[in-house]
Order: C-alpha cells, then sequence, then structure tokens
C-alpha cells in the first residue's frame, strides 16, 4: 500500500471508484479544451469563441452548462427505450477502460491479469452502442450513420488487436503492469539506461495501433459514420442535450484512455527512469504525472492527424484496413515471434 | 472470495459506477431542464423536410462478408493471444506452429481477396 493505514477492500474499492468517476469527465476535458478547441483553432486558424476566462479557456464550463438545460427530445416513432439506453452504453465502454490502466506501481484500479485483454474487449462494447442508437433513432440518416460506425468499427477492431499481439510476445505479460515492468527492466543492445520502450521494436505495432485508434474513435480521416456533411452527424442525430454530451464524453473519454493504453505498451507507461518499479511514494506520487505527459504526446498524434487529413470514401477504409492493415499486423506478429525466439 | 473472482467484482462496481454516473447527471439535469414536448419537436430530423416513410427504412447491410471475415480473424486473434503469451517456452516449435497457423489465414484473406469479396458492393 502507498499509504500507511491498512484499508478494507470495501473503502479502497470506494476511494477508487469516486476517483475514476471524476477522473473520466476531467479527462475528457483536458483533451477537448486543449486539443479540440484550442489546437485545432490555432492550427486551422479559426479561433472560435474567445470571451469566456482567459484565452477561451472556460468555454467548456459554459458548454457543459448548456448541454445540462437542453430539453432530452426523442423522435415519435423511435424505440425510446434502447434511444435512451444507447448513450450509457457508449459510457460504459469507456468508463470500464479506466479500469485496467495502470498509473503507478499502486495506481491503478484493479491491475487484472488480462489487462490489455480486457480493454479491448470492452472497447468493443461501444460498437453495441452506436448500433443501438442508429436503429433506435427511426431516423434515415441515423441508420446509415450506425451502420457504417458498425463496418468500420470491426474492420479496425482486427489491427487494433493483432497490433498488441506483438507486444505481448516482447512482454510476455497480459497485465498493464507487467508490461510496464517488462519495458523498465529491458535493455536495448544490453544497455538498460532508459529500460526498453517497445516503440524501438514494435514500431510498426505503434503505428498501427494509432490508425486503428483513430479509426474506433470515428475521427476523421475516418469519420463517415458520423459526417457532417453527408448524413448531418449519423448516428448521434437525433440526440440532445445530455444524451448527445454522453456520446463526446464517450468518445474523447476513450481517445483519452486509447492514448493511455499506447502509452502504457509503446513509451514505457508510468515509468521514467530513476523510478522505483516495484513500489515506493516517489513512484506513485510522480508516476500519474509521467503516464499524463505521455499520454498528452500520444493524443497529439492523433489529434494532429485528425486536423491534418481529409475524410476517406467508405470503400477506400474497408480496403486500407483489409488489404494493407491485416496483413502487416500479421507481417509484424511472425517477425517478432522469430526475433524474440531466435535472439 | 478469491482474489481473482475479486479482481472481477471490482470491475462489475465499476460497471454500475457508470450506471451511478450516468444516473446522477441525469438527475442533475432533470432538476433545471424543462420539459415542453410539442408534435413539431419529435418529428425526425430529415434536414428540415417531412420524413418519407415510416422511420425504419430497409437498408442494405453492404459488409456482411467483411463481418463473416471479422468472426474468423477474431476467433483466430484469440489462439493468437495464449500462444504470444508462453511463446519462450514453446521455443522453435511454437514458432514455426503459428507459423503454419497464420499462412493458412493468410491463404484464406487471399483467396477472398482474389475472389473480389473484399470490395465494396
Amino acid at each position: 500500500m502507498i499509504l500507511a493505514v491498512e484499508l478494507a477492500y470495501w473503502q479502497l474499492l470506494l476511494i477508487k471508484v469516486l476517483a475514476v468517476m471524476v477522473i473520466v469527465p476531467t479527462a475528457t476535458a483536458v483533451i477537448v479544451q486543449t486539443f479540440l478547441f484550442k489546437m485545432m483553432a490555432h492550427m486551422q486558424s479559426r479561433l472560435g469563441p474567445m470571451e469566456a476566462g482567459p484565452h477561451g479557456a472556460l468555454q467548456l464550463l459554459a458548454d457543459g452548462g448548456k448541454f445540462l438545460q437542453k430539453e432530452l427530445l426523442a423522435p415519435d416513432r423511435a424505440d425510446r427505450r434502447v434511444f435512451f439506453l444507447a448513450p450509457a452504453v457508449v459510457l460504459l465502454s469507456t468508463f470500464l477502460l479506466f479500469v485496467v490502466i495502470p498509473a503507478g506501481p499502486n495506481v491503478v484500479a484493479e491491475d487484472l491479469d488480462i489487462g490489455i485483454f480486457f480493454a479491448l474487449a470492452v472497447s468493443s462494447i461501444s460498437v453495441l452502442g452506436i448500433l443501438m442508437a442508429g436503429w433506435a433513432s427511426a431516423n434515415k440518416y441515423a441508420l446509415m450513420g450506425g451502420l457504417r460506425a458498425a463496418g468500420q468499427l470491426i474492420a479496425y477492431e482486427l489491427p487494433l488487436v493483432l497490433a498488441v499481439v506483438g507486444v505481448v510476445i516482447q512482454a510476455g505479460e497480459l497485465s498493464l503492469q507487467g508490461i510496464v515492468r517488462a519495458q523498465a527492466e529491458g535493455a536495448i543492445f544490453g544497455v538498460g539506461l532508459i529500460g526498453q520502450p517497445f516503440i524501438f521494436t514494435q514500431f510498426i505495432g505503434f503505428a498501427l495501433f494509432l490508425v486503428a485508434t483513430q479509426a474506433e474513435l470515428t475521427q476523421p480521416p475516418f469519420d463517415m459514420p458520423i459526417a457532417e456533411s453527408e448524413l448531418v452527424a449519423g448516428y448521434q442525430v437525433e440526440y440532445s442535450g445530455l444524451q448527445f454530451l454522453f456520446f463526446y464524453l464517450g468518445e474523447f473519454g476513450a481517445a483519452f484512455a486509447f492514448s493511455a493504453l499506447a502509452a502504457t505498451m509503446f513509451l514505457g507507461g508510468w515509468y521514467v527512469p530513476g523510478l522505483d518499479v516495484d513500489g515506493g511514494l516517489i513512484s506513485n506520487l510522480v508516476g500519474p504525472a509521467v503516464l499524463f505527459v505521455k499520454t498528452m504526446l500520444v493524443a497529439f498524434l492523433i489529434f494532429w492527424i485528425r486536423f491534418t487529413y481529409p475524410r476517406l470514401r467508405e470503400d477506400q477504409l474497408q480496403t486500407f484496413a483489409w488489404k494493407f492493415l491485416i496483413p502487416l499486423a500479421l507481417v509484424n506478429i511472425l517477425a517478432t515471434g522469430v526475433f524474440k525466439v531466435v535472439f | 472470495m478469491s482474489e481473482f473472482l475479486r479482481a472481477y467484482l471490482t470491475v462489475a462496481v465499476f460497471a454500475g459506477a457508470a450506471g451511478l454516473l450516468v444516473a446522477l447527471m441525469l438527475g442533475a439535469g432533470w432538476l433545471i431542464r424543462p420539459s415542453r414536448p410539442t408534435a413539431q419537436k419529435s418529428i425526425a430530423y430529415e434536414s428540415g423536410v417531412d420524413p418519407v416513410g415510416p422511420g425504419f427504412g430497409q437498408s442494405q447491410v453492404r459488409y456482411y462478408i467483411f463481418a463473416l471475415l471479422f468472426v474468423l480473424f477474431d476467433v483466430e486473434a484469440v489462439f493468437i493471444f495464449p500462444w504470444a503469451l508462453r511463446l519462450e517456452s514453446y521455443g522453435l516449435f511454437g514458432l514455426v506452429e503459428m507459423g503454419i497457423f497464420i499462412v493458412i489465414l493468410a491463404l484464406g484473406l487471399v483467396y477472398a481477396w482474389r475472389k473480389g469479396v473484399l470490395r465494396w458492393v
């Protein structure tokens, strides 16, 4: 334990649950404020509202307040029960992602033995929520958006999963804490100065993971499911107020979680040279800050791509996944296996 | 309760907490948001034109072949994970074995490719 006080299971659990319930909206807010509002504004030379707070920093609070006050509406033909359940399912998927991400030797909600496998599994629950939203809205745009989203998410699920296999081969662990430890204790050509962040050996895996993440988040250039100029926001078209906000919480919360996962698997996670991998107060206090910086670096890459490239066509999207990413991922797995066994 | 089951109890509690978060936010909104439904508001949005036909339209599912392929490859991924985990102890035998498995799978993908099903129809 970090503290000298011994806490019962349920007390510890309560603290963890409260912490994650604060972290999920905060992480989302940080991502939206930094990248979506400010970085995009400066990259694309369109500043947007700058009045609320210094440099428009409080705009997000105003937006949150606005969403809270909006009336919840459902179209009269909609399947109301499924319609109102769908955003919660998307949010559930994102929320569970945060359970396994370690931010220090003891700072983790639950370090499952199958950590990364669990993360990949719960991340695909959001497909269900999106399909539910698309179908239950009783709207043609929503249906098309939902179907496109399902096709896209299953196509890019594979490169995402297969990119992770390389890391698992190298670490010999599925638990995220174990993957961090493997990187901290590794060595590059016998030099253990900075450990061995897997990005040096798994750079193909890292690239695959980033591209697949981009598609899983339905962000540009893979944003056909919510293409505003063709489908007027696809499966989100009939949602208003808080229900609409939940989709956004789910999407950008997942952006943060996926960035943190990528940082954990490829950049060494919460570990930097000098920290104690096995525990200690310093590691537990510095670890979260290190992980946050690395996460923001990965998120910067993801959003940089988002703001730079134009939207692909639907058939180009499928072709890219099946004819390029998946064969590349299979080759990467075999190559990693050969290196692991031979060297 | 064993450590293993307790870990998943934690996960279940977190799933409940996600529901609680949604309920809390909806509850907070309920205190201040208006509710004045009108017939106009509940018309499905189709770019401002009156909607045509029933909402639940029929639509061509264009990617069902992709979905079939996905099932195959996803099952394959489930096989690959335990192998990846234990590769060190399997050694060369495990590597060759998995090489054969992946090549056969890749042949399947090539076959689908040549048949032209990896095309948006």
